[in-house]
């Protein structure tokens, strides 16, 4: 089960600028490395980051193998509206993830 | 028998996460002339072959990368800026902060903020997407890096032109040499 925190101010003034900080559980294996005996471990990381306020997409984040472990994002967005601030990862194996919070905007 | 250990340090940590008794059982193969397997003695005597080819992205790839973000359109040094411990213990985990200077309005605001590595295996390490609501051009994340190297920021703006921007660090440990 993955695990994720997203982290944003439970309520805010209409256009102050929060800040968001996400953070989900993921090995990302670089598909670099090799096992004891030599054998190469497939890549397996989380490709894809993108947060939406209400439906409507705000920030987007593309990984590479060069993300560490546990990917950890912060970055801002303008409080528009009372809602909900969905983060979701999605990556290789068919890995998705989705965490929201609520937000009141005053 | 110093040196024998410590280069199966070296390949002992890149393969996947041992424990101390699987290290020391290493050690102590490489020491009494067992043959360990043959793509790890390779690894361990190439120095810093850490990873498997590609060991570092070639300047062609990385110039590459840099041409596929930019396409023909000219950089122009300057408004970014990357935030990078100028001396990291430990490349497996770097905080990174990238800011850009830009009112971030409608008419003026940053779409993307690409970042890349001079060394890692990929030139690629994260690209943010951005757009006039994130109220300030500022992203932070945690990175990995496996040499001392120049990290290099383009930010693509509105208006189509691309800034950039870079910093220097020193690594004394590399990503992937030991695991968090």
């Amino acid at each position: 089960m993955a695990r994720a925190i997203v982290n944003l101010p439970a309520s805010a003034r209409r256009g102050e600028i929060i800040e968001i900080k996400a953070l989900v559980a993921h090995d990302m294996e670089t598909g670099f490395r090799r096992t004891e005996v030599g054998a190469l471990i497939p890549r397996n990381i989380v490709t894809r980051f993108v947060c939406s306020y209400n439906g409507a997409e705000v920030f987007r984040a593309d990984f590479h193998p060069a993300i560490a472990a546990n990917p950890y994002l912060a970055f801002t967005t303008r409080a528009t509206e009372s809602g909900t601030i969905a983060c979701t990862w999605t990556g290789d194996n068919g890995y998705s993830h989705t965490e929201s919070a609520a937000i009141t905007v005053a | 028998m110093k040196v024998n250990s410590r280069r199966s340090q070296r390949a002992g940590a890149c393969a996947g996460k041992p424990s101390r008794r699987e290290f020391l059982l290493a050690a102590g193969g490489v020491a009494a002339g067992i043959a360990l397997p043959p793509i790890a003695l390779a690894q361990s005597r190439s120095g810093p072959g850490r990873f498997s080819p590609p060991t570092q992205a070639s300047a062609a790839a990385t110039l590459q990368a840099i041409q596929k973000i930019v396409g023909a359109a000219p950089i122009n040094k300057g408004k970014v800026t990357v935030d990078l411990p100028a001396l990291i213990d430990n490349g497996n985990g770097v905080p990174l902060t990238v800011s850009v200077d830009s009112p971030m309005t409608e008419a003026d605001h940053v779409k993307a903020i690409h970042v890349l590595s001079e060394k890692n295996p990929l030139p690629n390490v994260v690209s943010f997407h951005l757009g006039p609501r994130a109220g300030r051009a500022r992203a932070a994340t945690r990175i990995r890096l496996a040499d001392s190297q120049t990290v290099l920021a383009i930010c693509e703006m509105s208006d189509g032109s691309f800034w950039s921007g870079s910093v220097d660090v020193v690594v004394t440990i590399a990503a992937c040499l030991e695991e968090l």
